[in-house]
């Protein structure tokens, strides 16, 4: 049967991984390449870089990134962090990564989604959706998450769904580096909104919250950045662990 | 002995050595593909140029997306070189979308016909499940085969797709999810399969390395 998907995300600035400094073994704990590799040879199921880069040369060094880290790599490779238009996700694409991630550009315009969508399939388009908590619902945040889209985060998964996303990336943005564990009820209410997958991101800290966010959740798939970064035999020991609490798992991996 | 060619440049470039036709007909990203075909040491040429499809010794028809990019190759030429290519007998893989065009047809793209190969219709999932059908999911193996020697049954692959093919006679492994459907099936020197083998690990990588040796 169809297994959910742990997910090893790397935030990647000017080509350096952030947060990714305690990985033993490595030559180069900062290094994009190599930890996706050593997540990938860890279990991974599919890797996700996202570029944080605020600086000019962004694209360029992006690119090179994105070369070298998918040469090796053969599980699904998603990139995201300013991607606007079809021609930055189409340069994204020739390097290596097998989807992309879009996320505050969609929300600025949603014909971005299908223009992609119908040139390089909807399975290798996400929309990324980062949600607050607003009192009675969730709200979508853009611009890496300083500006407020007055949208709401499950109306906007749907419009993203019917433009032509394959996937919706949430994060919450309430839970993420808490490590308190996933919004199960912002993940339930999107997840049950859309029929594409949806993966959670934001607030993982043990086993028991990826089997919260899986049961509770109905989520597809997990995302974790700084909770794999510690030692290089984490996410095959959380597959096991998930697989004994009864949640399907690619494990042995 | 040196290959006559109606193109002199492809002979001298390739002389004696298998060449891998990878078609490009604008369907999805094939980066992947190549790069997975070409970290086994396989010679592979990226092309949309029937001409060239027409003299290689192995043919790889991938495609991400829709049934109705398949179009294209009816346009190009491309459908009849790779018909004549495999009553031939040269071997040809189709992948995702590459497999669905063996059959006549999909109920994603009514009127864009397959290579009809293979009986059937592609069908949609049916509703009460997620779709598109993202993730790992596992191989029954039906019946033994060259695509998948080593492949051990209830191995991972990676599958991201919609519509899907039904079991046939020439099924060699399925997969379930909202019941069975074909995940690889080989008929001599046809291969195809439903997941993408590219993105599959290493069980993937034995998978085409499995075609490179056929």
């Amino acid at each position: 049967m169809l297994t959910k998907r742990i997910i090893a995300c790397l935030d990647v600035d000017a080509g350096r991984v952030v947060k990714g400094t305690q990985f033993v073994n490595l030559r180069d704990a900062g290094d994009p390449t190599e930890l996706a590799a050593a997540h990938s040879a860890s279990g991974a199921d599919e890797i996700v870089l996202l570029d944080i880069t605020a600086t000019h040369q962004k694209r360029a060094t992006l690119i090179e990134t994105v070369k070298r880290t998918a040469r090796e790599l053969f599980v699904p490779f998603t990139v995201g962090g300013g991607v606007r238009t079809l021609e930055d996700a189409s340069g994204i694409f020739d390097a290596g990564a097998d989807k992309i991630s879009i996320n505050s550009a969609a929300i600025a315009d949603p014909s971005l989604i299908t223009c992609i969508a119908q040139r390089f399939g909807s399975q290798a388009v996400i929309v990324a959706i980062d949600a607050k908590r607003n009192g009675i619902g969730f709200t979508a945040f853009t611009a890496g998450g300083r500006q407020n889209s007055r949208n709401d985060a499950v109306e906007w998964a749907k419009e993203a769904e019917g433009r032509g996303a394959g996937e919706i990336l949430l994060t919450s943005m309430d839970r993420d580096g808490t490590g308190a564990g996933f919004d199960c009820e912002l993940t339930k209410a999107v997840s049950e909104a859309v029929r594409i997958p949806v993966i959670a991101s934001g607030g993982a800290g043990s086993a028991d919250d990826f089997v919260q966010v899986f049961r509770e959740g109905a989520a597809d798939a997990a995302l974790a950045a700084s909770i794999f970064h510690f030692r290089v035999s984490s996410i095959s020991e959380l597959k096991r662990q998930l697989l004994t609490a009864g949640v399907p798992m690619r494990y042995p991996c | 002995m040196l290959a006559r060619q109606a193109n002199g440049a492809i002979a001298s470039e390739y002389q004696g050595v298998t060449v891998i036709a990878i078609v490009d007909y604008k369907a999805g990203n094939l980066a992947s593909v190549k790069k997975a075909f070409d970290h086994l040491g396989a010679n592979t040429k990226v092309t949309d140029d029937s001409q060239i499809v027409s003299k290689a010794d192995k043919i790889v028809l991938p495609g991400v997306g829709h049934f109705a990019a398949t179009r294209a190759l009816g346009d190009s030429g491309l459908r009849e070189a790779i018909l004549e290519r495999i009553e031939h007998g040269v071997p040809f893989l189709g992948i995702c979308v590459g497999m669905q065009w063996m059959l006549a047809s999909s109920e994603e793209a009514p009127g864009v016909n397959g290579l009809g190969l293979w009986p059937g219709e592609c069908s949609r999932f049916p509703s009460g499940v997620k779709s598109p059908h993202v993730g790992w999911n596992s191989l029954t193996i039906k019946n033994g085969s060259r695509l998948l020697t080593g492949v051990a049954d209830g191995e991972f692959v990676y599958f991201t797709h919609s519509y899907r093919v039904p079991l046939l006679s020439s099924t060699v492994a399925a997969c379930d999810y909202a019941g069975e459907f074909s995940a690889a099936v080989e008929q001599g020197n046809v291969f195809a399969v439903q997941f993408h083998p590219e993105k599959s690990g290493s069980a993937g990588l034995r998978i085409l390395d499995n075609f490179c040796s056929v």
